[in-house]
Order: C-alpha cells, then sequence, then structure tokens
C-alpha cells in the first residue's frame, strides 16, 4: 500500500504513452476523419450542383421539345398552304384553258358558219346568176359581170 | 464468479484478503521507497502496449475512405473525446485531447481489469510461482498518484506556455484577490497560499478519487469471494452462500462496469477542465 518507486515508473510510462499518441496517433486519425468530412462535403455540393444541371437540363429539353412541336406545326401548315395553293392555282390553269379552248372553239365554229355563209352566198349567187342566164337565155360574160356578181354576194 | 476453496488452505479471512491486497514487489534498495510493484507495473505496460498497439494500428490504417469496424470504433472514441474537449477548452492545443483519450482509454482498461474474476489471475500466477498478484493498476495508489502528478506538470507547463512565465508567476500573487497599491502586497501571500493549496490540491484528489474507488471495488469483490471461503461439498451453508454468493457478484460486476467507465471519465474531465483553467488569464 505505500508510496514507492512504483510512482515513477507508473508516472513516466504515462507519460511515454501520452507522448507516443500525441505524435503518431493523434494527428493521423484527426488528419483522416477531417479529410473525410471535407471529401463528404464536397460530395454533397457536387450532388447539389448535379441536380441543379439536370433541371436546368430537363427545363432546357422541354423547350426544346416546345419549339420543335411548334416548328412541326408551322411546317404542317405551310404545306397545307402550299397545297391548297397549288390546288387553286391548277384550278384556275384549268379554268383559263377551258375559256381559251371553248374561245378557239367558238372562233372556229364562227369562221366555219362565216365561210359556209360566204359558201352558201357563192352557191345562191351562181344559181342565181344560172338562173338569170336561163332566164334572160343569153351568155353572160362572167368577167363582164365580176363585179355586179361579187356585189350580189355581198349583199346576200 | 470467485471460487476459492483452496485459498482456504492458507488460513482464513484475514489471511486471503491480506493476500489479495499484497502487490508482487521487487525491493530494489534497502527502506519503503526503493520498492516496485511488480504486478502493477507489467499489467500497466501490458495494458499501454495494447492500447498503443491498436491505435496507431488504427492511425497507420486511417484514410479518407470508407472506415472499417476497427476504424470507425477508433474515429467515434476520438471524435467524442475531441468533440468534448471542444466544449470546454476554446484554445487551440496539440496535447489536450490526446492526452484526454490516452488518460479515458488508459484508466478504463486498467479499470476493466477489477471485473476479471478476483482469483483468476492471482490463481494462475500462484501456478507459475508467483506468491503475489494484483491485477488492477488503478486500485494501487502508485499509479494514480504517477498519473496525477504527470497531469499536475503538464497543468504547470500547459499554464507557463500559454501565459508566458511573466504572467504565470504574476498571477500566483494577484489572483484570485486583485488589488492595487498597498492592499496588492498585503494581499500577496495570501493569494500565493491560495494557489498553492489549490494546485497541491489538484493531483492528490485526482489520485485519491480514481484509487478509492478502484481499491473500495477490489475490496468488495474479494469480500464477496469471501462468502465461500473455505466451502466444501460435505458443508450445507456452501449451498446457501454458492448462490448468494453468484447473485452478489453478478449485481456488483454490472454496477462496477459504471463505476469504472465513470471514473475514467472524471480522471479525463478534470484533467481537461484544469488544464483549460491553466490557460485562462484572471
Amino acid at each position: 500500500m505505500n508510496i514507492n518507486l512504483t510512482l515513477i515508473i507508473q508516472g513516466l510510462a504515462f507519460f511515454a504513452t501520452v507522448l507516443l499518441v500525441m505524435k503518431y496517433g493523434w494527428p493521423p486519425i484527426m488528419a483522416a476523419i477531417e479529410d473525410r468530412q471535407k471529401k463528404i462535403a464536397e460530395g454533397l455540393v457536387a450532388a447539389e450542383r448535379a441536380r441543379a444541371e439536370l433541371q436546368d437540363a430537363d427545363a432546357r429539353v422541354a423547350v426544346e421539345i416546345r419549339q420543335a412541336r411548334q416548328q412541326a406545326a408551322e411546317i404542317i401548315d405551310r404545306a397545307q398552304q402550299q397545297a391548297n395553293q397549288m390546288l387553286d392555282q391548277a384550278r384556275e390553269d384549268t379554268l383559263a384553258e377551258l375559256g381559251r379552248l371553248k374561245a378557239a372553239a367558238q372562233a372556229d365554229i364562227a369562221s366555219m358558219a362565216q365561210r359556209a355563209r360566204e359558201d352558201l352566198r357563192d352557191q345562191v349567187a351562181k344559181l342565181a346568176v344560172q338562173g338569170a342566164a336561163k332566164i334572160l337565155q343569153r351568155e353572160i360574160d362572167p368577167a363582164a359581170h365580176r363585179a355586179l356578181l361579187d356585189q350580189l354576194a355581198t349583199e346576200i | 464468479m470467485a471460487e476459492s476453496a483452496e485459498q482456504a488452505a492458507g488460513g482464513g479471512m484475514t489471511e486471503y484478503i491480506h493476500h489479495h491486497l499484497h502487490n508482487l514487489q521487487w525491493h530494489v534498495g534497502s527502506g519503503v521507497f526503493p520498492v516496485i510493484n511488480i504486478d502493477t507495473v507489467a499489467v500497466t505496460l501490458l495494458l499501454m502496449a495494447v492500447f498503443l498497439g491498436a491505435f496507431i494500428t488504427a492511425a497507420r490504417r486511417a484514410n479518407a475512405g470508407v472506415p472499417g469496424r476497427f476504424q470507425a470504433f477508433v474515429e467515434m472514441v476520438v471524435v467524442g473525446v475531441d468533440e468534448l474537449v471542444r466544449e470546454t477548452f476554446h484554445g487551440s492545443s496539440k496535447l489536450i485531447a490526446p492526452l484526454s483519450l490516452t488518460i479515458f482509454v488508459l484508466v478504463f482498461m486498467m479499470n476493466f481489469m477489477d471485473l476479471v474474476p478476483v482469483d483468476l489471475l492471482p490463481w494462475l500466477g500462484r501456478a507459475s510461482g508467483l506468491p503475489y498478484l494484483r491485477v488492477v493498476p488503478t486500485a494501487d495508489l502508485n499509479t494514480t498518484l504517477g498519473m496525477a502528478l504527470t497531469v499536475f506538470l503538464l497543468i504547470q507547463y500547459f499554464g507557463l506556455k500559454h501565459k508566458g512565465p511573466r504572467l504565470f508567476f504574476k498571477e500566483m500573487f494577484t489572483a484570485p484577490f486583485h488589488a492595487h497599491g498597498f492592499m496588492a502586497i498585503v494581499l500577496a501571500p495570501i493569494n500565493l497560499l491560495l494557489r498553492l493549496i489549490e494546485e497541491a490540491v489538484r493531483p492528490v484528489s485526482l489520485s485519491l478519487r480514481l484509487f478509492g474507488n478502484m481499491y473500495a471495488g477490489e475490496l468488495i469483490f474479494i469480500l464477496i469471494a469471501v462468502m465461500s471461503l473455505g466451502a466444501g461439498l460435505a458443508h450445507g451453508m456452501t449451498y446457501v452462500m454458492g448462490p448468494i454468493q453468484g447473485m452478489a457478484d453478478f449485481v456488483w460486476t454490472v454496477f462496477h462496469i459504471l463505476i469504472i467507465t465513470l471514473q475514467a471519465f472524471i480522471f479525463m474531465m478534470l484533467t481537461v477542465v484544469y488544464l483549460s483553467m491553466a490557460a485562462e488569464h484572471h
């Protein structure tokens, strides 16, 4: 039970243990813990940033999809308009062609009627002349009476 | 836990208790002081080696990656002590936290030797030719006083380092009673006396508190073991005292787990407080 030399040995051994812990034990462990805390903090920040970036990207994608839809709608609209225009044009062209053909046909009909009328007039004039010749019983000189005959034809 | 039937061979209860409280001693010189308690020193050094081996291994393996179980355990203790020290001491010091950790773990381990069945190691010792063996280093006043004196010296060193020699010695005469002029001279010896008492009381209270608790704990384990001292299968009392002893041993062991942890914690906490006070300016 007495105080003896053990006191000094125990005190020194304790002091040596403290020194060893202070020099070789504590610093690496504290450093590792602080390193890990820093790493975790950085990881959390990085995760937060990644989440924000993902949100940004999502928003951008949504905007782009909306724009693409809009563009597609515009393109379809324009195509429809073009198709309508082309149809209208074709209709107009057809109608114009139709008119033109109709006019030409009418002109043909008119000229053919004119010619028929003229033929008819000629024949009537000839018949008239032949009739007159028969009536007069004498030869009418066609050359001498050309003018008279032409005038007659015109009047008919 | 303490079977000690054959212990009675030595001769009775007094002999048994006395035997248990006797250190294995080596008389280096003549007189009372140059004696070494070999059992105390050996157990202490063994526990220190275990502690240092485990702790420095953990320190060498420590990295910022995912910690394993052992590393997580060591780091839990380290962080616990570190936070406790930060709450109490608001300066920066490379000494306080490692010192506190060493105190807590070492005192806990030394106290823990009290939970080893009280007759087991002495019995093994006797089997290998050692006449005495006391295995609880903190139940030896030399250990607790040795540690307390080391802490005392560290307190003085810490105070000197943090305040500088001028302020350190000036405060011996000017605190706790401050005065000016003539009164300062009158109060100087009173201040010095108070300071000396304050400083002297610390290692004494620190060491005696731990020693008292552990010595009493050890003694109660011995007294519980005495219940079945000299018991034989032929005695009726053996069958009455046996179960009572088992119960008492169990209850006291459970209670003692609390005590050894608490005492280790108190020793650490008071050291932190004393060191913080030494660094404070008055």
